[in-house]
């Protein structure tokens, strides 16, 4: 008897280890570090460290997405965020030589009523949220089919795929884009004198 | 799933070593225990094992006889390295942002363990008369998870340069992460065709797939992408440009010692191990035992595949080292350039030539007979296209008038400077050794005379 | 369980956002702040789409990925330029349309 559950486990029905109330924990936990983690992102002096600051907390969110049932979007979510896009922030905050140290980065002067706006937005949407969803209730297992890599890629290609082509157009133009801005001294227009040396 | 006759006699001999567990914790827990503990112990042991074996086999290429003093053939020397380096002093900069210095290392070391997680050593076996898979874990998504995994240790790098605040370490983190950002592109997209192939992204599921044919076969300019991309990935010779040791003195680590250094060291050669079991996993069949070897039944089952996944596994580590001792290293626009304007061009063309020849198989257009001269028509296509541009861009090199480049002045601002590229120094007549009379012309560039020299 | 709680978090985590966007200085910082936004609706698609029992949320995540990958590549090679000429990454500094 043993040893089929023990291999049934391991060959992988995708079948959640974590009862509802594991999820439930886990949730709360993981949500303490996200939103701890956003709030250091906003509000540590040094630029540096508030970019890892902020992989904990897109880290947290794709354990979220895993608590979802949504296996794929969590990985893609550490693959592209986490692994292209936070490394291409920190290649620009060494590229535009961020200090070590203290900056005087948060001495604005109109932090107080920054404040009050963003709590107010939290306050909306938060009295929004409970208004609409009040009576809807979830089966933390019942989801866990829904996120592999096969549903996701039917979806996308089946009923997604004119948004796809377009998003490659998209990107495809982001990338010309930033290299069209990225160059130096295109058109001649430029007020710095282009043939200083061989460089 | 198959039925294992001899598990149940098995599990009636309760041995003394399980008998000694609470029977409460589940069984499967305590495989994943095991194997978790067994692939961490067997990744530090090749690391250990892969040091001795570069610098033997590096030895054996340049004539040397490399370490063999401590232990039989020298094989301890990295121990004994390793309780040096743990033992210095470890020195951290002044100008050091503490907190990410100490981090760095962490981050880089142990997404390299993380990411050995999925990678199937081996079928069923039985540990202590369980049957268990020799894998940690079978994610269905699993070789996005090693890609995801390994892009985290970028962090390592990047942030060991930042928060060094020191130039040379600076600047091998830019490079590191612009190298490895851009050598991704190229390794995911020549894994798509295994995808594509496979059917699936979990490791086990797709060295199942490779039970009639190895995929390097299928998809021999995936894998030969993959394979260079992999060496960009792994900061290896000759794409070890963060730490070229002539232009930034260590890149990336310079500021670093003692064990701090020693979990850098330990990172890169776990992720030469990663990328290679990928390799093997992804295009040489994974554990399956290669064609004459295959033709025993019991080539397949039991430990023996383990032992295939090792030979295959050292085989590409004697490749990368075989690169390190043969290439030397690429200038830092060549590497990149080679990277966009070589790796992901081919990959895409090819991905879309592979993904073709799928739909035209599922779709039943495309026999044997067909597929042989199609295929030949592409490939000559592609060469011919490669052989047109590298001819074109010849012509444009001959066609370009040679820069014209200014005289040379030997004390161009009034410091002694050596001739840029095109220029050349004028021949200096060599001074007789011992001539004591001044008739010998001074020499234009220290502006001295011969006898103020002969004076020195 | 109730989805609520995931909306609450993705609520109160795009607020956050929109604060660092209000009172951070650094060009880039306020970038990682509009990541921040990003993600919050991110986390309301995928819960919604756990909701419906339906995968259009998931997919809409996905397609929110690719257009912050976009987004940053042309927002760092503005920075960068930007940098270039005004030695500075605030946004404080970029207060001409020229030069």
């Amino acid at each position: 008897m043993n040893v089929t559950t023990a291999s049934v486990q391991f060959t992988g029905s995708a079948q959640s280890y974590l009862s509802p109330t594991g999820v439930e924990v886990a949730f709360i936990l993981i949500g303490l570090v996200v939103l701890g983690s956003a709030l250091l992102v906003v509000t540590v002096r040094n630029l540096v460290h508030a970019a890892l600051w902020l992989v904990v907390c897109l880290g947290g969110i794709a354990g979220e997405y895993l608590l979802l049932g949504a296996e794929l979007v969590a990985w893609v979510q550490i693959l592209i965020y986490v692994g292209a896009i936070v490394v291409l922030l920190l290649f620009g905050l060494v590229l535009t030589r961020a200090p070590i140290g203290h900056t005087d980065e948060l001495d604005v002067k109109h932090r107080a009523p920054a404040v009050v706006v963003a709590a107010g937005a939290a306050g909306v949407l938060v009295t929004v949220v409970v208004d609409a969803y009040r009576k809807v209730w979830l089966e933390p297992r019942a989801a866990v089919p829904l996120g592999t890599g096969a549903a996701n890629g039917a979806a996308l290609f089946k009923y997604w795929v004119l948004p796809f082509e377009t998003l490659s157009v998209l990107l495809l133009a982001a990338l010309v884009g930033a290299i069209v801005i990225s160059r130096r001294g295109a058109d001649g227009d430029s007020d710095e004198p282009e043939s200083v040396g061989t460089d | 799933m198959p039925q294992f006759p001899d598990a149940v006699s098995n599990q009636n001999m309760t041995n003394w070593f399980l008998g000694s567990f609470d029977t409460h914790i589940p069984w499967w827990f305590i495989l994943v225990v095991i194997k978790a503990v067994a692939a961490f112990a067997i990744l530090v042991v090749l690391t250990l094992f892969n040091i001795w074996y570069e610098r033997r086999v590096v030895s054996f290429m340049q004539m040397r006889i490399g370490p063999n003093r401590v232990g039989p053939q020298g094989l301890l020397q990295s121990l004994a390295d390793g309780v040096k380096l743990a033992l210095k002093e470890d020195i951290v900069p002044t100008n050091a942002d503490k907190p990410v210095f100490w981090i760095a290392p962490l981050l880089s070391a142990i997404p390299a363990f993380l990411a050995i997680a999925v990678i199937p050593w081996g079928p069923a076996v039985s540990i202590f008369g369980h049957w268990t898979t020799l894998q940690l874990v079978d994610l269905p998504v699993g070789v996005l998870y090693v890609l995801a995994i390994s892009s985290i240790g970028i962090y390592g790098i990047v942030l060991a340069g930042w928060s060094s605040g020191s130039t040379y370490p600076l600047l091998g983190a830019l490079r590191s992460s612009a190298q490895m950002i851009s050598y991704e592109v190229a390794m995911g997209l020549s894994f798509a065709g295994v995808f594509l192939y496979a059917g699936t992204m979990s490791p086990s599921g797709i060295v199942n797939a490779q039970q009639h044919g190895w995929y390097f076969y299928m998809l021999p300019l995936s894998a030969i992408i993959y394979i260079i991309a992999m060496v960009g990935e792994t900061n290896r010779a000759p794409f070890d440009l963060p730490e070229a040791e002539g232009e930034l003195v260590g890149g990336f680590h310079t500021e670093y010692s003692s064990l701090k250094f020693a979990l850098f060291f330990l990172a890169e050669y776990i992720n030469l191990v990663t990328v290679s079991a990928l390799a093997v996993t992804m295009f040489f069949g994974g554990w399956r035992a290669p064609v004459p070897i295959s033709l025993w039944s019991g080539a397949n089952s039991g430990w023996y595949p383990m032992l295939w996944f090792m030979i295959k596994l050292l085989i590409f580590v004697f490749v990368f080292i075989w690169l390190r001792g043969t290439l030397p290293r690429l200038r830092y626009d060549q590497f990149m350039a080679f990277g966009w304007k070589v790796l992901i061009p081919v990959s895409v063309l090819w991905l879309l030539v592979v993904a073709l020849f799928r739909q035209l198989r599922n779709a039943g257009d495309l026999d044997r007979a067909h597929a042989v001269p199609i295929g030949i028509g592409i490939a000559a296509v592609f060469l011919l296209l490669v052989v047109a541009l590298e001819v074109r861009e010849r012509n444009q090199i001959r066609r370009t008038p040679p820069p014209t480049v200014p005289d040379y002045e030997p004390l161009a601002g009034g410091f002694p400077v050596p001739p840029m590229p095109g220029q050349s120094a004028p021949a200096v007549p060599r001074r007789p050794q011992f001539a004591r009379t001044a008739a010998a012309p001074a020499p234009a560039l220290n502006g001295t005379t011969a006898e103020e020299a002969s004076t020195r | 369980m109730n989805p609520d709680s995931y909306l609450y978090l993705s609520a109160i985590l795009f607020s956050l956002g929109a604060l660092g966007v209000l009172i951070r200085r650094d060009a880039i910082v306020v970038f990682m702040c509009i990541e921040l936004m990003l993600n919050a609706a991110n986390l309301a698609f995928v819960t919604f789409s756990r909701m419906h029992g339906r995968l259009d949320g998931q997919i809409f995540a996905f397609f929110t990925m690719v257009v912050a990958a976009a987004e940053v590549v042309v927002g760092l090679a503005i920075i960068i330029t930007v940098f270039r000429t005004r030695r500075s990454a605030s946004v404080d500094d970029a207060n001409l349309l020229k030069y």
